[in-house]
């Protein structure tokens, strides 16, 4: 569908709010910005570069040239453990959806960066901190295994506090299934990228998210399969500041570059390019046989 | 402290006098073969009371029993085990064994996860909880299998993940996510068995396979208990109100369609009859891997490719009349 009635059919961002609501302050630099000029400057802050998290509507946006056709849109959460603690899991994701203007953690579709068609899964911290229930499983094994099937590149972006403890080990289970999906991709030819935004944890960096070909991760994105608490309870010291930084885990070679957001877009291209040119290489090389 | 081992007590109490009276009662003039016979029926019933009906928490407890059989019992129990050792990058990690053995007619690899069985071994062994070099190892052994043509043969029983600085700076997540990646296209039968505690994706890195079984008491967690708890409430004293939420039972997980199949234990436990346990799994085990055996390579990838594929609970609306955005 064309963008502009995607994004009605989505989050109203133009919806005129109370005057206080306009304005945003930088938790890193304190530096009080006018949301519209964040929200052009991709969610950046204009005076210390710190990265804000970026909603799954905004990204799509800010990377995709034209129409985004949204796939796996039906596949809603269920409630599969009856999960009643302070609050019931279906009141905790109505909560979420009305806070968010998300139906679930990840928004999943096809649509070309400068040219180059791809499969694109973006999740959002702001719908039950990313956690992977079997919505964002399922949702993302449909995509890669229809990335498979139309022959495109796949590109990820992460943001997860990892598995969705509400769903049990059925959320467990997703790090099985994608996993399975990413493999058959892999070996049909097609590249597997992702792009670590803040923060990426436990079951989703321990699966899709350092299975990829090629790993990249935003500045200062929070990295890692332990959260910092637990390890810090678990040893009973402070972890020094950068530690599960994007920068900390590029400098153990963990990962293959960090990247302003100004940039991802074009470097998307770049990588995808290459992709490109293998596979004609390929092609080229089925004809002469 | 398990509150297991507290409930015991009175049990291991009536065994002891049972045991008292049987040596007393030979070459005794006094018949006291009825007063034997009344204790034993006492002690089946509190055997019944204890153990009958465990609460979720209880079987977290009853996983992590000190006495309860652990990976190398199983491997003792093999008909042949040759170790190897090592990721070849870094270190050998003792929270991961592993290597060829013979089971029946069968040739295998077999992996497991082992904690200690006493606080030396415990901390030894890290309590069972593998570093990334353990899922290196796991892997290469994994595809070692694959490399013999051998089917592969897993062993659960991990809290989960190390939780520790230098694991973290060792990759963990890569380390698991590459585990994940061979265990999900390994091109040989494989087959896991959740013998105590199934933590996480620690465990979840040597449990993707053809087969599952669980030991009936075992369980089997997104998370752990108390770290379930930790997430949610910050709070991991909350950890046996997790447990009831979790549903992390065999039989929950047999419901899912996570586990294949459940093995049931001596009333009690595992632990209260070890020996009885291992032969029980390991017949199991031979059993199926018949069963794996008679199907082809590309029939088992497709099944274990659908069987993963299906796992999960949502609902489906026609795409766009939800308007829940």
């Amino acid at each position: 569908m064309p963008m502009a009635d995607w994004l009605r059919g989505g989050r109203n961002r133009e919806k005129v709010r109370d005057d206080a609501a306009q304005w945003v302050k930088c938790p890193s630099c304190g530096e009080v910005l006018y949301r519209p000029d964040l929200s052009a400057n991709l969610d950046v802050c204009a005076r210390c570069s710190h990265h804000f998290r970026m909603r799954a509507h905004d990204r799509i946006l800010s990377l995709i040239d034209g129409d985004f056709e949204e796939i796996a849109r039906g596949v809603l959460p269920a409630d599969p453990l009856s999960w009643s603690d302070k609050k019931s899991y279906p009141q905790k994701l109505a909560a979420d959806a009305a806070k968010s203007g998300m139906d679930e953690a990840v928004l999943c579709g096809f649509g070309s960066i400068g040219g180059y068609e791809l499969a694109l899964g973006v999740m959002d911290f702001h719908f039950r901190g990313g956690t992977m229930g079997s919505v964002v499983g399922e949702r993302l094994t449909r995509l890669i295994e229809a990335a498979t099937e139309r022959g495109l590149p796949c590109v990820v972006f992460t943001a997860s506090g990892g598995a969705r403890m509400e769903e049990g080990m059925l959320a467990l289970m997703q790090m099985a299934k994608t996993t399975a999906a990413v493999v058959r991709l892999k070996a049909s030819g097609q590249p597997f990228i992702t792009v670590l935004t803040d923060p990426t944890t436990g079951g989703v960096s321990a699966s899709f998210a350092f299975q990829a070909d090629v790993i990249l991760a935003e500045r200062n994105a929070m990295i890692g399969f332990a959260g910092r608490r637990v390890i810090e309870q678990t040893i009973r010291q402070r972890l020094p500041d950068r530690f599960q930084t994007a920068e900390f885990l590029l400098e153990r070679g963990h990962i293959d570059g960090v990247l302003d957001r100004s940039n991802l877009k074009s470097t998307l291209e770049r990588l995808l390019g290459y992709a490109r040119a293998g596979m004609q290489r390929r092609k080229r090389a089925e004809l002469s046989a | 402290m398990n509150p297991l081992l507290e409930r015991e007590k009175g049990l291991l109490e009536l065994e002891r006098r049972i045991e008292d009276l049987r040596s007393a009662n030979e070459g005794q003039r006094i018949d006291m073969s009825t007063e034997i016979a009344s204790l034993e029926s006492k002690y089946r019933q509190l055997l019944a009371e204890v153990f009958g009906s465990l609460s979720p928490w209880e079987k977290v407890h009853m996983a992590r029993h000190p006495r309860r059989p652990t990976t190398l019992d199983y491997i003792a129990g093999l008909d042949a085990f040759d170790e190897l050792h090592g990721d070849r990058m870094f270190r050998d990690d003792p929270a991961i064994v592993g290597g060829f053995a013979r089971l029946g007619g069968h040739s295998i690899v077999a992996i497991g996860q082992q904690r200690g069985r006493d606080m030396k071994e415990n901390l030894a062994r890290n309590f069972g909880m593998s570093t990334p070099e353990g899922y290196r190892k796991g892997e290469r052994l994994a595809l070692l299998a694959q490399r013999f043509n051998l089917p592969l043969v897993t062993f659960v029983d991990t809290k989960g993940a190390d939780p520790g600085i230098l694991s973290e700076e060792h990759a963990q997540s890569e380390a698991i996510a590459a585990s994940l990646e061979v265990f999900a296209a390994l091109q040989v039968p494989t087959l896991c068995i959740i013998i105590g505690e199934g933590g996480s994706g620690g465990a979840l890195a040597l449990a993707i396979a053809d087969r599952v079984l669980m030991l009936e008491h075992s369980v089997y967690s997104v998370a752990s208990p108390e770290g379930c708890a930790a997430i949610l409430w910050g709070d991991a004293s909350k950890a046996d109100e997790a447990a009831a939420h979790l549903k992390l039972t065999a039989a929950d997980l047999r419901g899912f369609g996570i586990v294949d199949e459940v093995i049931p234990e001596p009333l009690g436990g595992a632990h209260r009859d070890p020996a009885a346990t291992v032969t029980r799994v390991l017949d199991r085990i031979g059993a199926v891997l018949d069963i794996l055996e008679s199907f082809s390579l590309p029939a088992l990838l497709d099944a274990r490719y659908e069987k993963y594929r299906r796992l999960g609970s949502w609902r489906e609306s026609v795409a766009g009349s939800e308007g829940a955005t």
